[in-house]
């Protein structure tokens, strides 16, 4: 632990919840890949899952349920050289930030979603989510007579850049997918699919364990549609890694007359020039 | 000289509107312009109207020089507003009988220029002749306005309504030089701009778009970022991330989309994020009149968001105003780390003036820094309980500290706790910048008599109008004086109950059914209004309908201009 430089602190978490290894595999990421906290933002909305960047020594905006991905966005737009991370639930993010995550897909400004997909409402304490399963005959807690939300068909369909699952209890697989969201140029969604001990008692992590598996090594990732297929497949059998990767311009390489990598904070608008424009109004 | 152009939407009022203004900024006059709309783009009625003069001008008035009426239901909304020695300028084709009428085939010599869409420029040419001015000036200001491609059909358009007339009016010289010509939303944007603003995002709604509008056109120029949000949630949680992030933010939206962005609003409370919000206000509740003017909002600005976090509300009263307090709001949001709302609305942000050129300089020192020890990089704590209640603010990545902003209540450092002591602390500590704050209040203006029998309080836009209706009225002996609150919350109290002593009788003046402002300061002073004199049916309050709402209450009576 000692030559680590990121590290977690005591969490609020039921023993044995997913999150737990997703905080520990993204501390283990962020150290691999060098990051000083300083120059790392760690958002999140309002749910258990949200509460991840108070537990990792980094930069901490804790905003409103649903909202993470407004104020994570605007903080990157203003300065590039930040890295940030949106750590959040399921609810947070296709429930009641559902139109800002559709529409921060479009913006493609460079950051991470890291959606820590329980299937549930946990903190809540256990209403169904946009993702909970179908609800069938013998099915006991929250499941969906609505139709359930697919985030990486949706994602892909209004043209993310950046699309993949994981499973919080497959940590080397977790901690790849992290890796290479975390270094795309892009907005990059990553569903992680995690286990609720406490209300989801069907999407266990025994559960998850058995029906995912992973893309198969020759599996194209550049394809679209290749990838909203796969995207579909969820059921009895679930695939896990990155469905699709391309590079696009991002918020900021779409305008270039506006930034160049100075954060705004240094980039006053010096009175001579306003003076100047001030004039044109004579 | 009261001029006002009407006709149906799409016709082109809006350009006309401008490149008149723009004539008379030039030839030299003090220039008043406001706008009524209709939420349309095409048909219906709109009009501006466009009051002028050598000495300054500051409100509308309702009694009208001339009348310029495209079509018959112009005439006919506003013809018993025309002087009895007015004049009507509109096309034979009307068929209106009115003595006052002058013909001109506005609609053959528009088609003779080359396009039935010159009329308003064949207007602009008659009322050139009319006044006497020069018309080379007109000339000028269509050459600066109109792309190349019409420029040669305007010029003759222009030309053809200057012969068409005679001149009739041999008008007072004008002295005005080097002043500017500001929509109200050009000056709160100037003041943004003048106040550091690095961040702007909003949604559209009328009538704030024509600040999006503005930052949007000038992102590229000033280096600023600008975001057309996905909705009003969106834009104030955008602003908030951005404002941690170190940019001085701002949003601007109309009453509902302030609705929607309420519970960002009690975010920037809790979290201390600095802040500005705009409401440009029109009538409510829900879509209510898009394109009209109200001030209804005044006690949902200052209570909105559930719990309890210092905050400020302004009311802008005229342009330049517009622009001294919207680079104020800036600077207070970034000293306190509070959400300021700036209240303007429909009225103001579409009507134009002539102002002395905003001392920019002046802006920027309205507010003075505070003086902070920033601590050590080793120690750095968010929400550091300090004196003052504002606790050091530090820019995630501009400095090695770790900066941790929190929605929950939270401690010094910013992590969740349900601790009871701390949250006592907390509140407490948010609550004192209140005291420093109380220092920066800017008292309400004054205008009238030394001692008056007649007080009347009002904020925000119809200040002008007020202090015209006094000044009117003092010249006519009547003992009466105006309070106009800018800023209205926390309400500066010193000058208000000075004057309230010395008055019989106490009047709001207010742009809403319920008397919100004489609520206030009910709540805030335990002193309340004898009455109120109350307009709520969009339409902007004139200098006439103070002097009619007082006479009402037997002050006053017949008053000349
Ligand atoms: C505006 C608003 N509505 C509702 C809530 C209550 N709330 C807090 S977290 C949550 C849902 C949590 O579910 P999810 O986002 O999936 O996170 P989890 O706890 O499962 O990690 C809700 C409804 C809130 N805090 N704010
Ligand atoms: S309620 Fe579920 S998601 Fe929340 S901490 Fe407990 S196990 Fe984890
Ligand atoms: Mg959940």
């Amino acid at each position: 632990m000692t030559n680590k430089t990121f590290h977690t602190t005591e969490t609020a978490w039921c023993p044995g919840c997913g999150n737990y290894d997703i905080v520990n595999t993204l501390a283990g990421v962020l150290d691999d890949m060098r990051f000083k906290p300083s120059e790392l933002l760690l958002v999140g909305g309002i749910g258990q899952a949200a509460k991840l960047n108070q537990y990792v020594n980094a930069n901490g905006f804790s905003g409103l349920h649903g909202r993470a991905l407004p104020a994570a966005v605007a903080a990157k737009m203003v300065n590039e050289s930040l890295t940030v991370i949106v750590n959040t639930g399921d609810g947070d993010s296709y429930g009641e930030g559902g139109n800002h995550f559709l529409h921060n897909i479009r913006r493609n400004v460079d950051i991470t979603h890291f959606a820590h997909d329980n299937q549930i409402y946990g903190l809540t304490k256990g209403q169904t989510s946009p993702t909970s399963d179908s609800c069938s005959v013998d099915r006991t807690g929250a499941c969906n007579l609505s139709k359930p939300f697919q985030p990486l068909l949706i994602a892909l369909a209004a043209g993310a850049t950046f699309a993949a699952r994981t499973f919080s209890g497959n940590r080397e697989h977790m901690a790849k997918v992290m890796k290479a969201a975390i270094r795309h140029k892009g907005y990059a969604l990553v569903d992680i699919l995690q286990p609720c001990v406490s209300f989801n008692k069907v999407n266990t992590f025994g559960y998850y364990k058995e029906h995912t598996y992973e893309l198969e090594g020759d599996y194209d990732a550049t394809d679209l549609e290749t990838a909203l297929l796969r995207s579909m497949e969820y059921g009895p059998k679930i695939p896990i890694g990155i469905f699709y990767q391309v590079e696009k311009p991002t918020y900021h390489q779409q305008r270039p007359a506006i930034y160049d990598g100075t954060p705004m904070i240094d980039k006053q608008l010096s009175q001579d020039t306003l003076q100047t424009f001030l004039n044109k109004f004579a | 000289m009261n001029i006002c152009i009407g006709g149906a939407a799409g016709d082109g009022i809006e350009t006309m509107a401008g490149i008149l203004e723009k004539t008379l900024q030039r030839s030299g006059y003090y220039v008043y312009s406001m706008r009524d709309f209709m939420s349309r783009i095409r048909g219906g009625h709109n009009f501006a109207q466009i009051r002028f003069d050598s000495e300054p001008v500051k409100a509308h008035i309702d009694a009208l020089d001339i009348l310029i009426a495209y079509d018959n239901r112009t005439y006919d909304e506003h013809q018993k507003r025309l002087k009895p020695d007015g004049l009507l300028l509109c096309d034979p084709q009307l068929g209106v009988s009115d003595s006052r009428t002058l013909p001109i085939k506005l609609k053959t010599l528009a088609k003779e220029s080359g396009s039935a869409r010159t009329i308003g420029v064949v207007c602009i040419g008659a009322l050139v002749k009319l006044l006497g001015l020069d018309l080379r000036t007109a000339e000028t200001v269509l050459r600066e306005t109109l792309p190349e491609k019409l420029l040669d059909m305007n010029l003759t358009a222009v030309q053809k309504g200057f012969d068409s007339v005679e001149q009739k009016q041999t008008l007072a010289s004008p002295n005005v030089k080097g002043q500017l010509l500001l929509t109200g939303a050009e000056a709160m944007s100037l003041g943004a701009l003048a106040g550091g603003l690095r961040f702007y995002s909003a949604y559209p709604m009328s009538p704030s778009t024509s600040l999006l509008n503005f930052f949007a056109a000038h992102a590229e120029e000033f280096g600023l970022t600008v975001e057309q949000a996905e909705d009003e949630i969106a834009a104030i949680n955008m602003a908030l991330g951005a404002s941690y992030a170190g940019a001085k933010a701002m949003v601007g939206t109309s009453g509902g989309g302030f609705s929607l962005m309420v519970e960002g609003l009690g975010l920037a409370g809790i979290a201390e994020l600095p802040v500005v919000i705009v409401d440009v206000q029109r009538p409510g509740p829900a879509t209510g009149l898009p394109t009209r003017t109200e001030q209804s909002d005044l006690l949902f600005a200052c209570f909105a968001s559930q719990g309890e976090f210092p905050r400020m509300v302004i009311t802008v009263r005229d342009h330049p105003d517009a622009f001294y307090q919207t680079a104020r709001a800036l600077q207070l949001a970034q000293k306190y780390q509070i959400p300021v709302l700036l209240l303007s609305d429909q009225y103001l942000a579409d009507s134009a003036a002539i102002v002395a050129p905003p001392d920019i300089g002046k802006a920027v020192q309205s507010v003075s820094p505070l003086k902070q020890d920033e601590g050590g990089a080793e120690a750095y704590l968010r929400y550091a309980f300090t004196d003052s209640g504002v606790s050091p603010m530090r820019v995630p990545g501009k400095t090695d500290a770790l900066v941790r902003s929190d929605s929950d209540e939270h401690t010094e450092e910013g992590t969740i706790t349900e601790s009871a002591e701390v949250r006592v602390q907390m509140v407490d500590k948010r609550a004192r910048k209140l005291e420093l704050l109380a220092g920066e209040l800017l008292e309400p203006a004054y205008t009238g008599a030394e001692d008056p029998d007649v007080l009347l309080v009002g904020f925000g836009t119809t200040t002008n109008a007020v202090a015209e209706a006094v000044i009117r009225l003092n010249k006519h002996g009547v003992s009466i004086g105006a309070l106009a609150f800018g800023d209205v919350y926390p309400l500066p109290t010193k000058e208000l109950r000075n004057y309230w002593g010395k008055a019989k009788a106490v009047y709001s003046v207010e742009q809403n059914a319920t008397a919100q402002l004489n609520k206030l300061i009910r709540m805030e002073t335990n002193l309340s209004c004898t009455d109120s004199i109350l307009k709520y049916d969009g339409r902007q309050l004139s200098v006439d309908d103070i002097l009619h709402g007082l006479a009402a209450f037997g002050i006053g009576g017949e008053v000349p201009a």
